[in-house]
């Protein structure tokens, strides 16, 4: 493509009078006295007027300013940026589940609640959990979800607690999530080896504490290896163990959450089970529970009986609903075909080869960049600029340097004990040519950085933007475009 | 079928270089005693064909579809132009991850900042943000943003607020120390504004009510606003038919100071309830307090204009637990098909099909209302849903509506116990006259 081909606003290209879509004439008589005595427009003031070959050319030329998975390797850490298989697209929008109605009775959407019912048995299978509920959008959802529920179990034992305990090299989300929940936060500060400091947790670990979210593997892409001791300490004091599975995709079929002593964990089917991200969602957070937690899940719950599905609504001890309806229920179509696409040795097999390329990237860029950190990596790696900053070179630079080499940056910045993080998770289905081409382009980079610093610090040099002003954004928004005067 | 993209001799090379005997050599970290060495209680794989017939055999067993349905209740079912999913299939907005690197997702940013400006133009408020899960969860954010605001603890919600809607606010508030108080409605249908005059005080935060209604039912956005604003609380308007807003003076300009909802009428199918778009808008003294994402435009280093998320110190990789929301992941692509639905219908279309769903559904009113028997439950003024009472128990009208066929609409005992044999009937631009004369016909047969 034409790289300074600029796309205008389609605000800018509207013109009165030109329109994309026309509906059949009304066919009942058009009644004057419509909506009376109610406040009505006139007309939607500078609302988009353009033709049907305009709108296919904006969102096509839109389309082609962004990079996806679809066009290469995405090693975002912590996203599990994977391939997004198509049929699961075209299940999806099968026509017996688009046109089926939410709040249609149970008896004509028979096939919908399989559906529902079916994943939340897989999911129960992976993780080891008892029960799954499928209500909430997204993993933040389900944290929120997840401590909500563990604030019902307590809530009904007497006391409901006042702490949450979130180790240091956590997700933002977390801390987000268990303070709507209505806990306060205490960190947990990491050892050097990464991990959750045992002597520490055990301080922190007191009768006041409702529970410790743990991501496993950790933001550092390392396992908590104590886990089963960790979950011992929690569980002593009379707290619950959620886990963030934002990373899952390390685990699949080697070893179930469940089993290692968690209570409580959402799932992002949107990492792990290849839903696409969508340029920000829709995602999926399913909550796994243990059977203790199964009286607060969200209403309603599917029961089924002789092959047929009903919703259950009388479930007293109930959190409440999360959200509407049933879920992002599309997203759930999605990755039920995707483990039945899979199967059992197909489940396996994500998690061993996100943890062999993790490794290949690990071992081939060791030396090369830093490694603050080197205890063993399952699915992703995380380095640092601590290197490249003698030349005068961030993290930030050597990202916007990998895109001219037409790949996308892992994620930076994060999490916030590595300075200068290069966090990276190049997911199952990469093929080596990909791996050796990123390896490749890292590893130029890191020459650069030392001849020739100014080119990656003014990178990137293909796109159709150069770096942007974010400062200026923040300071001076502007959140819509308006009409000149 | 697997979608693995490395051979076997890659393999056996890829584990020596990183020094590992065999691929379980890469798990040592995970203590032998809680491995799982069986394998997995699933299905087994399934080739593509076989994905197909399996998932087609449980998608047959929807047998909603061959009814003629006028279900609404915040899930409405209208003409999806052909681009729409012409143009949202493209991987390239469907594989991205969120926007993280501005210079490699202006397209994905371009159109978000198009859609927050659609979302202002028709709420006819300040900004909008990038989009929240749905209505519902929109519906809770706009309390705790109205709570955050006004360091007030009680909320006032509309009982004519879609009831799962109101359960997901209660859900959300009952650990924050928040209080809900429910204002009931008149025989209009519209919020009672003798019971909001007693119930405002000093404590209130906001008067949340949605317009219109869950009966189907427009309500008067200036006195309710009036009225918060009056005890300076915040009047927070929640549209759950997002394609009202196309007809009706913009909930903005009536005085409304955050407006949430939900946007799945704007291109996104019925989908058994998602996933769907959550919106909101509000007057840009709040906007630190807006929770979600928000794109703004600027320039690249060269002048040139270009979008990047922003303002992100109110959220929570930057906030941690002081963020103004735990959202992370957001519905952007359902913003997007919204967009590409908004822009293609137009200036004109988009009221066009505002207008004709009110003519439908005030034709199908007076169809119905003329059944013997069958009385409308409310008198306000009404957009593509209104309130149906019948002379018979309901459950059984609607089954013997449902043998012939029909879906005729959704029965509002359950969760309005003492509200009689009513229920909900929604009528969109693609029911027609025939179909609607058939709805008549059926259940004058079916009272008879």
């Amino acid at each position: 493509m034409i790289k300074e081909i600029r796309e205008p606003l389609i605000f800018e290209i509207s013109e009165s009078g030109k329109r994309a879509s026309e509906l059949p004439t009304l066919d009942v008589p058009a009644r004057k006295d419509l909506l009376a005595g109610v406040p009505l427009r006139r007309e939607i003031e500078d609302f988009p007027e353009v033709s049907e070959t305009e709108i296919t050319r904006h969102f096509t030329r839109l389309s082609q300013k962004n990079y996806c998975v679809d066009m290469g390797i995405y090693p975002l850490g912590s996203c599990t940026m994977k391939y997004n298989p198509k049929i699961n697209e075209r299940l999806a929008a099968h026509p017996a589940f688009v046109a089926s109605h939410p709040l249609a009775p149970a008896d004509l959407v028979q096939g919908s609640l399989e559906v529902l019912k079916k994943l939340e048995g897989c999911l129960c299978e992976i993780a080891g959990m008892d029960a799954f509920t499928l209500q909430p959008a997204a993993g933040a959802h389900g944290e929120l979800t997840g401590m909500m529920l563990i604030r019902a179990a307590l809530e009904a034992r007497g006391d409901a607690r006042k702490y949450v305990l979130i180790p240091d090299s956590a997700h933002g989300t977390n801390p987000s999530s268990a303070h709507i929940c209505g806990y306060a936060v205490k960190e947990v500060k990491s050892n050097e080896k990464g991990t959750i400091d045992l002597l520490a947790l055990e301080q922190e670990m007191t009768g006041e504490v409702a529970a410790l979210m743990v991501t496993n593997p950790n933001t550092l892409g390392v396992f908590e290896s104590d886990i089963c001791r960790i979950a011992e300490i929690v569980h002593a004091k009379g707290g619950f163990v959620y886990m963030d599975g934002a990373n899952m995709n390390a685990l699949t079929g080697i070893v179930r959450p469940g089993d290692m002593g968690i209570d409580v964990m959402h799932i992002n089917l949107h990492k792990t089970f290849s839903t696409p991200h969508g340029g920000g969602g829709p995602g999926s957070g399913p909550v796994g529970i243990m059977k203790e937690l199964v009286p607060f899940l969200p209403v309603p719950l599917i029961a089924e009986k002789d092959g047929r599905y009903a919703l259950d609504f009388d479930r007293p001890a109930s959190i409440g609903r999360v959200r509407a309806y049933f879920g992002n229920f599309a997203v759930i179509v999605r990755a039920l075909c995707y483990i039945l696409t899979l199967g059992p040795k197909g489940i396996r097999e994500i998690a061993e080869f996100a943890v062999l390329n993790a490794n290949y990237i690990r071992k081939s860029l060791e030396g090369v960049y830093d490694l603050k950190y080197t205890t063993a990596s399952m699915h992703e790696c995380v380095f640092s600029d601590k290197i490249q900053k003698a030349f005068g070179v961030t993290n930030l630079d050597i990202s916007k340097r990998l895109i001219d080499y037409g790949m996308h940056p892992p994620t930076m910045s994060f999490p916030l004990i590595v300075h200068g993080a290069l966090m990276i998770e190049p997911t199952e289905t990469e093929s080596r040519r990909d791996l050796d081409m990123f390896i490749d382009a890292m590893k130029a980079i890191a020459t650069e950085a030392k001849e020739n610093p100014d080119i990656l610090r003014s990178a990137p040099h293909v796109t159709y933007v150069s770096r942007l002003d974010e400062v200026a954004a923040a300071k001076f928004p502007i959140l819509r475009w308006e009409k000149k005067a | 079928m697997s979608y693995i993209s490395i051979s076997d001799k890659d393999k056996k090379e890829m584990l020596a270089r990183t020094g590992a005997a065999s691929v379980d050599d890469l798990f040592c970290c995970i203590p032998e005693a809680v491995r799982f060495k069986k394998p997995l209680d699933l299905p087994a794989a399934k080739s593509e064909l076989e994905l197909v017939r399996a998932i087609g055999a449980v998608g047959g067993k929807n047998t909603y579809g061959g009814h003629l349905s006028f279900l609404g209740g915040g899930a409405y079912d209208h003409f999806i132009p052909t681009v729409v999913d012409y143009l949202s299939s493209r991987g390239e907005f469907v594989s991205p991850y969120t926007p993280y690197q501005p210079e490699v997702s202006q397209g994905t940013l371009q159109l978000v900042f198009e859609f927050q400006t659609l979302i202002c133009q028709l709420t006819g408020l300040d900004i909008a943000n990038d989009s929240l899960y749905d209505g519902s969860t929109g519906a809770a954010e706009g309390v705790l943003m109205a709570h955050r605001i006004t360091n007030r603890n009680k909320v006032l919600l509309a009982r004519s607020l879609h009831p799962q809607y109101r359960e997901v606010v209660r859900t959300y508030i009952k650990n924050l120390g928040i209080e809900a108080v429910e204002i009931g409605f008149g025989p209009d249908g519209r919020l009672d504004p003798a019971e909001l005059g007693r119930a405002l005080d000093d404590k209130t935060a906001a008067v949340v009510y949605q317009s219109p209604n869950f009966f189907g039912v427009v309500e008067d956005v200036k006195a309710l606003s009036d009225a918060a604003h009056g005890a300076k609380a915040l009047s927070v308007a929640v549209v759950a038919e997002a394609l009202s807003l196309a007809l009706l003076e913009s909930p903005g300009k009536l005085g409304a100071d955050i407006v949430t909802g939900e946007a799945q009428s704007f291109g996104i199918p019925v989908s058994f309830g998602g996933p769907y778009l959550g919106f909101m808008a509000c007057k840009k003294e709040f906007l630190r307090q807006m929770p979600g994402r928000i794109t703004g435009q600027t320039v690249d280093k060269d002048g040139r204009r270009g979008f990047v998320l922003t303002l992100s110190t109110r959220e929570q990789h930057i906030r941690r637990e002081r963020a103004t929301s735990n959202i992370c992941t957001n519905q952007a692509l359902c913003a997007l098909r919204a967009t590409i639905f908004m822009e293609t219908l137009g200036k004109q279309g988009l009221r066009e099909m505002a207008w004709q769903n009110a003519q439908k559904a005030a034709y199908a009113a007076d169809k119905l209302g003329a059944v013997r028997g069958v009385k409308m439950k409310f008198a306000g003024p009404v957009f593509n849903e209104f309130v149906v009472e019948v002379p018979k128990p309901w459950a059984s009208v609607d089954a013997a509506l449902r043998g012939q066929g029909i879906v005729a609409g959704y029965g509002l005992a359950a969760e309005y116990p003492g509200i009689g044999d009513a229920a909900v009937v929604c009528v969109t631009e693609l029911r027609t006259k025939d179909e609607v004369d058939r709805l008549a016909r059926t259940l004058e047969e079916v009272l008879s």
